[in-house]
């Protein structure tokens, strides 16, 4: 991965709390998986920023290398890689995703 | 082309104390459903026990498998 796609990737996580990685929109979500998580945060009621890896192969690719975690989608909060869909999914169940967010002051 | 029984051997292999079910989502081979109960997990957080899976699946995440969803359980959490 070159260190500008690196230097992009750690902007977006650093400059936005909760950062969410996805195939898609938040509007128009391409993949269950991404959408699956997109409903959660909606449902966390948390502001969250995406970015759409399919309209960019070089953070498609270099995100993957960054978390070393081979599949999209990939959520950051304050920083921090929490996982995939079915860990997002098992968190916001469980709760662990609402303690993550009330640590970072976003709820 | 990877299919359940593909993807279950390679699981086995590195989690042989390990009860593996291995379910193909779609009937295309490339989104699976894996669902992996060993006692390698003890004391060891979601994210890494998910590493240590896809670890174990080798180059099989960059190409032939599109989407895994792991349930990865300790013997006691299942």
């Amino acid at each position: 991965m070159s260190d500008d796609t690196q230097a992009r990737i750690k902007q977006l996580i650093d400059d936005n709390k909760v950062m969410l990685f996805m195939k898609g929109t938040k509007s128009f979500p391409q993949c269950g998986f991404s959408n699956a998580v997109v409903q959660v945060l909606k449902r966390e009621g948390v502001a969250f920023e995406t970015f759409n890896i399919l309209a960019d192969p070089a953070v498609r690719e270099g995100i993957k290398v960054f978390s070393n975690w081979p599949t999209l989608p990939q959520l950051y909060v304050n920083g921090k890689f929490i996982g995939g869909c079915d860990i997002t999914v098992e968190m916001h169940e469980s709760g662990e995703l609402r303690k993550e967010l009330a640590a970072a002051g976003l709820v | 082309m990877l299919d359940v029984s593909a993807v279950e051997a390679m699981l086995k292999a590195a989690f042989p104390d390990g009860t593996i079910t291995v379910r193909d989502l779609t009937g295309t081979s490339d989104h699976f459903e894996a669902s992996v109960v060993s006692a390698r997990f003890e004391g060891i957080s979601r994210v890494e026990r998910h590493r240590m899976v896809y670890a174990s699946l080798g180059n099989a995440m960059s190409g032939p498998i599109h989407a895994l969803a792991l349930k990865t359980l300790t013997p006691s959490e299942a």
